[in-house]
């Protein structure tokens, strides 16, 4: 039997990596991802459109393969590994989570804005009915002061969360503001808790220790840096090091290693890296999925995909306001032409 | 000319905000408004501006059904299925405010004549009034396949029955884009954005046109058109700039300012389901009016 874990992974490169792929995963490669995963004994594997459930649309990214073939794919390979799936309350419904029960996924992710926990209680609550373990994801985490994100927290908690999660989905928060975070959740919340990070200012990793120190359990990890922006922390990497430290997580570093070299980087159309695109999200704090969308906005309208992410962040825009990305732009670029005339 | 009596149901801020522009009707006359608190904000006010404050709900209100024709129900969706039924009995006409949706879905740009006939319409969500207009401004001229909505509000517009149950949104929102906007399939997003000082209500309209029937120009004009008619009752609606086209795709973009009765103006998406309710009602008046001249 496996030794007792200190810290539970998740794998989200079937669901974060989605993005970095525009969505374009198709059935053998999930199976394949998390046959591999399952075998290297991964706790949790998400698995979803990178938006999560009903994410598929003009806004976000269509799917090439609807998701819940994919759900339904994962969970016919996965006998030890559980299948997780992400929801955004104002995205997807109760519906699709239901739907995403059935076919096998064990543990939903029911993610809001930082100060947005009370659109989720229900979406937690039938998750919690239909047998799921539940994850309270409250992402853009460096958008709130320390005494919002645990006023929040404790909301979900409230709602029925079994883990609730500190979510750098800029890539934007520094090892210490990670650390007063999860310390000031760890004091007044009774549940697990989670951190997820973005590597864009190459500070996953380090972010990640910290959050452990600080008594983070459950911890997100994308293999090869599959995920939104320059990726999250890269899974086999993060086994190796805790591994080093002593921390056991019972996943197979070996198995990770040739999974991502083997399966994982075959599928990426190019490598994972800190592009000035991805450094420009974790500058300026701006959601990670934005990148892509961005440098084709910027192409269209013959400007700097930079100047657009920085005056996104300016206006303080939140993860899904994707359609905002064509408008800042149109924006600048008029005010350019209008330079020049 | 006469004025036909109303009331409302529900001294909240989307009762509180009808208040103030029924005070301006020409053909409504507001004469109650109905809570369950007598100490609510609304409540005060209907009594400071010298209407019938019942503080009993519906049941209280139909001990005297006289006070009006009309009533508007701004309480929540499941409140609505009592009320509903107790005003249906007694012969008022109900305009539904809440997502309960027991009438057919009305959006007042749209497809307002056809239901004047019914006890009980559904005024879908802000995010419908908001975008089926445009949904529909392009399906009359090139038929659309595929229509999705996304539409952004700040927190503070959002009240805690929008936020507990946000999938009515979703749901109520996507059905209304095929029913009404006419799309063969239609998708609704809603973000709540949590901005100080707090943004507009901002809505993005992606339309996918069937193949061979894109006419930018016709769609251009039929979506001008359409601007000046929401326009014309919600004054702070506007395109945020021109409608982009790409192939089969037409993204429109469009911000609702609220008129800043009862509600502060970045609440556009609360101003636009309170002028539509208020617009609907008016119909409804002149019909009955009319008839009664005949």
């Amino acid at each position: 039997m496996t030794k007792q874990r200190d810290i539970l992974l998740t794998e989200v490169a079937l669901r974060d990596g989605s993005h970095a792929i525009s969505h374009q995963f198709t059935v053998d490669q999930v199976l394949d991802v998390t046959k591999a995963l399952n075998d290297a004994n991964v706790p949790y594997i998400e698995v979803s459109h990178g938006d999560g459930l009903a994410g598929s649309s003009v806004q976000y990214g269509l799917s090439k393969t609807n998701e819940m073939e994919l759900i339904e794919a994962a969970a016919s390979v996965a006998d030890k590994s559980k299948i997780a799936v992400l929801l955004l309350p104002g995205i997807g419904t109760l519906h699709e989570l239901k739907e995403a029960a059935n076919l096998g996924a064990k543990m939903a992710r029911i993610a809001t804005h930082v100060t947005e926990a009370d659109v989720s209680p229900q979406h937690i609550a039938y998750a919690k009915e239909l047998g799921m373990e539940t994850v309270g994801f409250l992402m853009m985490a460096h958008m709130a002061p320390v005494e919002k994100l645990v006023e929040q927290a404790k909301l979900m908690e409230s709602y029925g969360a079994d883990t609730v999660y500190v979510v750098d989905s800029a890539g934007y928060l520094l090892p210490d503001q990670v650390r007063e975070r999860i310390r000031a959740l760890k004091q007044s919340i009774g549940v697990n808790v989670g951190f997820h990070a973005h590597n864009n200012l190459s500070l996953a990793m380090a972010n990640t220790l910290a959050a452990i120190e600080e008594g983070a359990t459950r911890i997100d990890g994308s293999v090869r840096c599959l995920g939104a922006g320059a990726g999250n922390t890269q899974t086999e990497v993060l086994v190796a090091v805790l591994e080093r430290m002593g921390i056991e997580t019972g996943v197979d570093l070996y198995k990770m290693m040739d999974l991502a070299e083997d399966i994982v980087a075959p599928i990426l159309q190019s490598p994972q890296e800190i592009t000035k695109d991805s450094l420009t999200l974790g500058y300026a704090g701006v959601y990670s999925s934005f990148a892509l969308h961005a440098k084709r906005a910027a192409k269209k309208f013959d400007i700097d995909s930079r100047d657009i992410l920085i005056e996104l962040g300016k206006r303080k825009v939140v993860g899904g306001q994707e359609d905002m990305i064509v408008d800042v732009a149109a924006e600048i670029a008029a005010k350019k032409e209008k330079v020049l005339s | 000319m006469s004025k036909v009596k109303v009331a409302i149901l529900g001294s909240g801020n989307i009762g509180t905000d009808l208040m103030i522009k029924l005070g301006r009707s020409d053909v409504l006359e507001l004469t109650t408004v109905i809570g369950i608190d007598p100490d609510s904000d609304g409540l005060r006010r209907a009594r400071e501006l010298g209407y019938t404050a019942i503080d009993s709900g519906v049941d209280g209100f139909l001990e005297q059904p006289e006070l009006a024709d009309i009533v508007f129900d701004a309480t929540s969706a499941k409140a609505h299925l009592y009320n509903s039924k107790e005003l249906q009995e007694a012969g008022k006409k109900v305009i539904d405010m809440t997502p309960a949706a027991i009438g057919p879905y009305v959006c007042a740009a749209v497809n307002m004549d056809e239901h004047l006939d019914k006890d009980n319409i559904n005024l879908i969500t802000c995010g419908g009034q908001a975008t089926i207009p445009m949904v529909h401004a392009v399906n009359r001229v090139a038929p659309v396949e595929y229509a999705e909505i996304v539409a952004t509000i700040s927190s503070r517009s959002a009240g805690p029955g929008t936020r507990a149950n946000i999938d009515e949104f979703t749901e109520t929102t996507s059905r209304a884009i095929e029913k009404v906007g006419g799309a063969k399939k239609g998708k609704a997003i809603i973000i709540l954005n949590p901005a100080e000082p707090p943004i507009l209500m901002r809505d993005t309209i992606y339309t996918l046109v069937e193949e061979g029937k894109m006419d930018e120009e016709a769609i251009r004009k039929s979506i001008q058109d359409m601007t000046e008619v929401v326009k014309s009752y919600v004054p702070g609606y506007r395109l945020r700039t021109e409608p982009f086209f790409d192939g089969n795709l037409v993204t429109i973009f469009v911000e609702v300012e609220g008129a800043g009765d009862y509600l502060p103006k970045y609440a556009g998406n609360l101003d636009i389901m309170t002028a539509a309710g208020v617009k609907v009602a008016e119909e409804f008046a002149k019909n009955v009016l009319a008839k009664q001249t005949v």
